[in-house]
């Protein structure tokens, strides 16, 4: 009897795929607007950001840990940068992105450390780096906002410009996701991230470099986060304290929609896109169909409870089915 | 090709406190099926860790191929080709046959750093076609059953090379029709030269599968024989032939009315169909090996899992029991199998652990009374002759024996009308073994009924006065102790056709 | 003969009674207070120390459940959360025409309601963590605020209601009288109550507290109910004080109300902790505060501070409990459904 890899996995992505038809279609009825390229286009930009972050956060949770810390990141990185711009202002765009990495890097560096050497708990670690990096960047902002006359054009066009005719955003996003496609499926170090969240046990008699992998999932989220706090400050032509508050928690829910289990060591990159992309839409488009956007927190909280719950049902029912098979 | 491809000479090896095994031999012929016998805590388990390289022998040789080898480690052993399968897999649940079989050893091309699927799915098809399995590699490892899982195992163990691969109880979680897979799979894995020591408490495995057979027992080597020169009952002997020296202070009590009856218990996956009664002054034992669902049983009448089906009558009148809570004020009480992690808080000091599960009686109004939760504690550890300096003492500094007597202390400040002691020497040295004998008679004396689950044959005989066995999830035999063998148990326990009935 | 007696007395020493965590804690109180002094002429007088703790003591009536939650070995980022739903629902319900007194019950209903849910989803559903139970419930009840009340302010409360946060029994202010009473029925329920004890062996080994006895889903769900109480209290004082309410406030609660616990000595990994620590790490943060502003420092550079505090003393009690770690994210449920072991164990 063939049986391929889990029923279950391929019904969710089945069913995350016609809730996102179901929901463009209701959404088309109400509003002739929605399904037009300029807005498609748009949602795709907005989307893109939260689909770099999205890459990210897998690779944490995967590794069952998770970060709260990446707003602040955003935060952080998006200022420095702006900072670095009115100040050299003929940096290349280019050297922006780098540096928003950098600082993205310096800051899952030490929460891997944390995590990794120090056995600090993910939520705590990144819990007390949210504030502080936070912090950080109020302290190096001197509570200052960043506007868009002090960005130069070559700055901002980093969010806003296009190649051939697809946004600079959605580029960014595309390569992304094709290089984490590839690394997380088809490169060892990308197959321990599984090993490690599966059984971090057996990982270590395997020697696996567990403590390793751990440390460098947090390293890769803060290089991400520093290069989504570049490309949304650009973006939104505006850096300021409080930018990308609780953003965190959007991109954790992108990840739970997507299948990506919070027990660790399952999840599949095509989930992960058609859960981005679904949020995207509930993001985007409710004030479309007239639905007030203070829904949305709301709204992503039941989705991250409904995901998790759908979990613990399904892995129920299969352990139920597993005892039925026994001998005794 | 030497005559040997493995030996173990003169092989002893002592924890402390325990010897566990004691200048014991065990050799193995190439593309032979050997089986290891032997009773709980006889020393398999710890043969095949030191085979394995998990332990080192204090003393004694191995020899592979008849060249002497160090095994120091799992990767020692794995090099020379010793593979090793248990009853449970340790595995990626959520990563594919593949990837379980492969992680560590893919194929990577060195350019691009690519894992090279194709060539891994292909090799682990054509590992598991070896093995007429007829799954997906691609499958996750959590969507397989059981024997399916053990396939994997296997076909990790070829993927490596191995030539002499241990299966130990590996049939112990499957269904007739998935012990007849394996044992194909077993024989063919033979035919190709691979070497097997096979590891089961099913004589007919072992008469099935194997050429030869050694019995161990108590740590010693006993003997190594030709399946077809050996009858059952001689395996038995064997295995149980022992002079039982130890003095058991068994004293003689009047056995009253029944407190504890339990009817047709079921839970789907442990045990079926269990029934038996336990009587005032009473002390049953619940003997069978490992895995039988003599825990399961009583933990279910305790209340930490539930019973689908059957009923528990104490006192005479029925019980529901849905928690622990509810048996302790019943007057069940339960001393766990595995006592540090789940009779004692280590961190605590004894009056502290004493007084839990009757936290109420050392309050009023919920208000703590320390005053007598540390005298009630002296009373109890100084009656068991605890040996501790004070009852604030922490219970992870005790000795093995003294921490059951804490646990015993535990159940006595209660009103307990049945005691359930789940393997109570296990670990004790001698002295304080005879010493919770002794406890046991004194409660035995005082009129609780006693369920002792226990797997030492010696401890069975000389304190029960009627032994149930169980075997699979089921009652095999319930017996009178004064009519009861060594041999008549073990029959009992194991599957064997001339199973011995009461 | 082998004497077999056994001591009822507890031994003393002087090492091991000012060996503790806090003690360094009363240093670090007084450390503060001796730099604050330097800062400030004015600071040494009665006003300080009575009246100026009402600015941070809002926050405080939620360290002291989230004392029990750590000891249990859990976690609970949902408070800030729930301060906000319950004092939203309040202050809508009271502009709707509900009589204040009543809008005041309603927005402790509110809270408790909101804690027992986080109860109920933990014990029902045991695969999940904690971390995830009260990630999604603290999305969800700000969500819901947000919904009722958009991003406006509501308010307009009577006159009396300011007495809450801001009026004083004689010398003493009534957040203060409240704190105090709520502390003390806290340490006591903590630390001579048989619910405590049992508290404490659930977090120190949830196995060997089930296999005792102990019900630990009781447990949960009682320490759940709490936080939600508190955090009604704390809406209350919080609203009071501020004369109205928005579905963005106590927005970062969560962070200062664990990172108290923690400094108070309490590990993360579960079972270890008493509440003297928590207290005093309530005065020393509030405290802390106060001085910063003293010399004009930012608001935002406490964010900081008390972040690393969280992270130095988590660094600290591991090392001093190394090897007792418990991971938050579930493990096949190990605690509560003790006993799964399918078919039998390896020999």
């Amino acid at each position: 009897m063939r049986r391929s890899s889990s029923f279950s996995e391929s019904f969710r992505e089945v069913g995350l795929l016609v809730f996102i038809v179901l929901l463009c279609v209701v959404f088309q009825l109400r509003n002739h607007n929605f399904l037009t390229i300029s807005n498609i286009r748009d949602m795709l930009a907005d989307t893109a950001i939260l689909g770099i972050l999205s890459v990210g956060m897998m690779m944490v949770i995967l590794t069952r840990g998770i970060d709260l810390s990446i707003g602040s990141t955003i935060a952080l990185s998006g200022m420095v940068s702006a900072l670095t711009v009115i100040a050299f202002p003929h940096i290349s765009p280019l050297l922006s992105l780098l540096e928003g990495m950098l600082v993205g890097l310096a800051a899952g560096a030490l929460i891997g450390l944390l995590v990794a050497r120090f056995n600090v708990l993910p939520i705590i670690a990144t819990l007390g780096f949210m504030n502080i990096i936070r912090g950080v960047t109020y302290l190096v902002s001197k509570g200052e906002w960043v506007s868009a006359y002090q960005m130069s054009d070559g700055f901002k066009s980093l969010a806003t410009g296009s190649f051939l005719g697809v946004g600079n955003l959605i580029i960014i996003a595309v390569v992304i996701f094709i290089a984490f496609y590839y690394f997380i499926n088809h490169m060892r170090v990308g197959r321990q991230i599984y090993a490690v969240g599966s059984n971090p046990e057996a990982a270590d008699i395997s020697g696996i470099p567990r403590r390793r992998v751990i440390w460098l999932v947090y390293a890769i989220m803060g290089i991400l986060a520093g290069l989504a706090g570049v490309l949304w400050v650009a973006k939104f032509a505006s850096a300021q304290g409080d930018t990308a508050t609780g953003y965190e928690l959007s991109v954790i829910a992108a990840a739970v929609l997507g299948g990506v289990s919070i027990s660790g060591g399952s999840g599949k990159v095509s989930g992960l896109i058609l859960g981005t992309i679904l949020l995207g839409i509930l993001n985007n488009a409710l004030p479309l169909i007239h639905i007030s956007p203070f829904w949305q927190q709301a709204i992503q909280g039941f989705v991250i409870l409904a995901a998790v719950l759908t979990n613990v049902v399904v892995k129920r029912n299969n352990q139920r089915i597993a005892l039925r098979r026994r001998a005794i | 090709m030497a005559d040997r491809i493995l030996e173990l000479n003169h092989i002893t090896k002592t924890f402390p406190g325990v010897r566990a095994l004691d200048d014991v031999h065990f050799d193995l012929k190439p593309g032979e099926i050997h089986a290891l016998i032997g009773e709980n805590g006889a020393g398999k388990s710890t043969l095949i860790k030191i085979i394995t390289g998990v332990y080192q022998p204090d003393g004694g040789e191995i020899r592979f191929d008849g060249k002497p080898v160090v095994i120091r480690g799992t990767a020692d052993s794995q090099k020379i080709g010793i593979a090793a399968i248990y009853q449970h897999v340790t595995c990626y649940p959520s990563l594919s046959v593949t990837e379980n079989i492969f992680i560590g050893h893919e194929k990577i091309n060195p350019f691009t750093r690519k894992i090279d699927w194709k060539n891994l799915h292909g090799r682990a098809e054509e590992l598991l076609q070896r093995l007429d399995a007829d799954f997906d590699p691609r499958a996750t490892m959590e969507s397989l059953s059981v024997a399916q899982q053990q396939i994997v195992e296997i076909a990790k163990a070829l993927s490596a090379n191995a030539r002499i691969i241990i299966m130990d109880e590996p049939t112990a979680p499957l269904t007739m029709r998935e012990s007849e897979d394996l044992y194909r799979i077993t024989e063919s894995l033979r035919d190709k030269g691979v070497s097997i020591i096979f590891i089961s408490h099913r004589m007919e495995d072992m008469y099935r599968l194997a050429s030869r057979v050694t019995v161990f027992r108590d740590a010693r080597y006993v003997g190594t024989w030709n399946l077809n020169e050996i009858s059952r009952e001689d395996v038995i002997m064997a295995m149980v032939g022992r002079e039982i020296t130890q003095f058991f202070p068994k004293r003689k009590v009047t056995i009253g009315e029944e407190i504890l009856r339990v009817e047709g218990l079921s839970r789907k996956g442990y045990f079926k169909d269990v029934s038996f009664a336990v009587h005032k002054g009473e002390i049953l034992a619940m003997t069978g090996l490992i895995g039988a669902g003599r825990t399961e049983v009583c933990e279910a009448i305790y209340g930490v899992t539930h019973a689908e089906k059957g009923r528990v009558v104490l006192g005479g009148e029925e019980v529901r029991i849905s928690n622990p809570t509810q048996a302790i004020e019943l007057g069940i009480g339960y001393l766990p199998e595995d006592r540090l992690r789940q009779g004692l808080v280590l961190d605590w000091s004894l009056a502290k652990n004493v007084s839990l599960p009757t936290l109420g009686k050392f309050t009023t109004l919920g208000w703590l009374n320390l005053g007598r939760e540390n005298e009630v504690t002296k009373e109890l550890a100084e009656k068991l002759e605890v040996r501790a300096g004070s009852v604030h003492d922490l219970a992870g500094t005790l000795s093995g024996g003294n921490q059951q007597k804490i646990i015993v202390a535990k159940l006595l400040a209660g009103e307990m009308k049945v005691i359930i002691l789940d393997e109570p020497t296990k670990g004790v040295d001698v002295g304080a073994k005879t010493a919770i004998f002794n406890i046991m008679n004194d409660l035995a004396a005082t009129g609780y009924g006693i369920i002792m689950v226990s797997s030492e044959m010696p401890e069975v005989l000389g304190m029960s006065d009627r032994i149930v066995v169980m075997k699979e999830g089921r009652i095999s035999a319930i017996m009178e102790t004064s009519s009861a063998t060594q041999e008549k148990i073990l029959s009992a326990a194991m599957a064997t056709s001339t199973a011995v009935a009461s | 003969m082998i004497d077999r007696t056994i001591r009822i007395n507890k031994s003393w020493s002087w090492r091991s009674f000012f060996f503790q965590w806090e003690w360094l804690l009363v240093l670090i109180f007084i450390a503060v207070n001796v730099v604050n002094t330097t800062l400030s002429p004015y600071y040494l007088n009665v006003d300080t120390f009575l009246q100026m703790p009402m600015t941070f003591l809002d926050k405080a009536f939620l360290v002291l459940p989230m004392t029990m939650v750590i000891i249990l070995g859990n976690i609970d980022i949902s408070v800030g959360s729930t301060v906000a739903l319950s004092a939203v629902v309040m202050a809508v319900a009271y502009n709707a025409g509900l009589p204040m007194p009543l809008a005041v019950v309603l927005c402790l209903c509110v809270a408790t309601v909101c804690g027992l849910i986080n109860g109920l989803l933990m014990t029902r559903f045991k695969e999940l963590s904690a971390v995830i139970v009260t990630l999604a419930t603290m999305i969800i009840y700000r969500g819901i605020a947000y919904v009722i009340l958009l991003d406006q302010a509501s308010g307009k409360f009577p006159n009396w209601y300011s007495f809450l946060g801001w009026g004083s029994v004689g010398p003493v202010p009534l957040v203060v009288i409240v704190f105090a009473v709520c502390a003390v029925g806290f340490g006591l329920l903590l630390h001579k109550t048989s619910f405590g004890r049992r508290l404490y062996a659930m977090g120190n080994n949830a196995t060997a507290a089930r296999y005792s006895g102990v019900k630990n889903d009781s447990i949960i769900i009682v320490v759940s109910v709490l936080t939600g109480l508190m955090a009604g209290f704390t809406a209350l004082f919080l609203t009071s004080r501020m004369g109205s309410t928005r579905p963005n406030v106590a927005q970062g609660y969560e962070l200062d109300v664990i990172a108290m616990v923690v400094l108070g000595g309490v590990s993360t990994a579960g079972g270890k902790g008493r509440i003297a620590g928590p207290l005093l790490a309530i005065f020393i943060i509030g405290f802390l505060n106060y001085g910063l502003g003293l010399v004009n420092v930012q608001a935002q550079v406490l964010l900081i501070i008390v972040g690393l505090l969280l992270i130095v003393s988590v660094l600290i009690l591991n090392v001093r409990f190394r090897g007792k770690h418990r991971s938050l994210a579930p493990t096949t449920v190990k605690s509560d459904t003790a006993g799964e072991r399918p078919g039998g164990t390896v020999s």
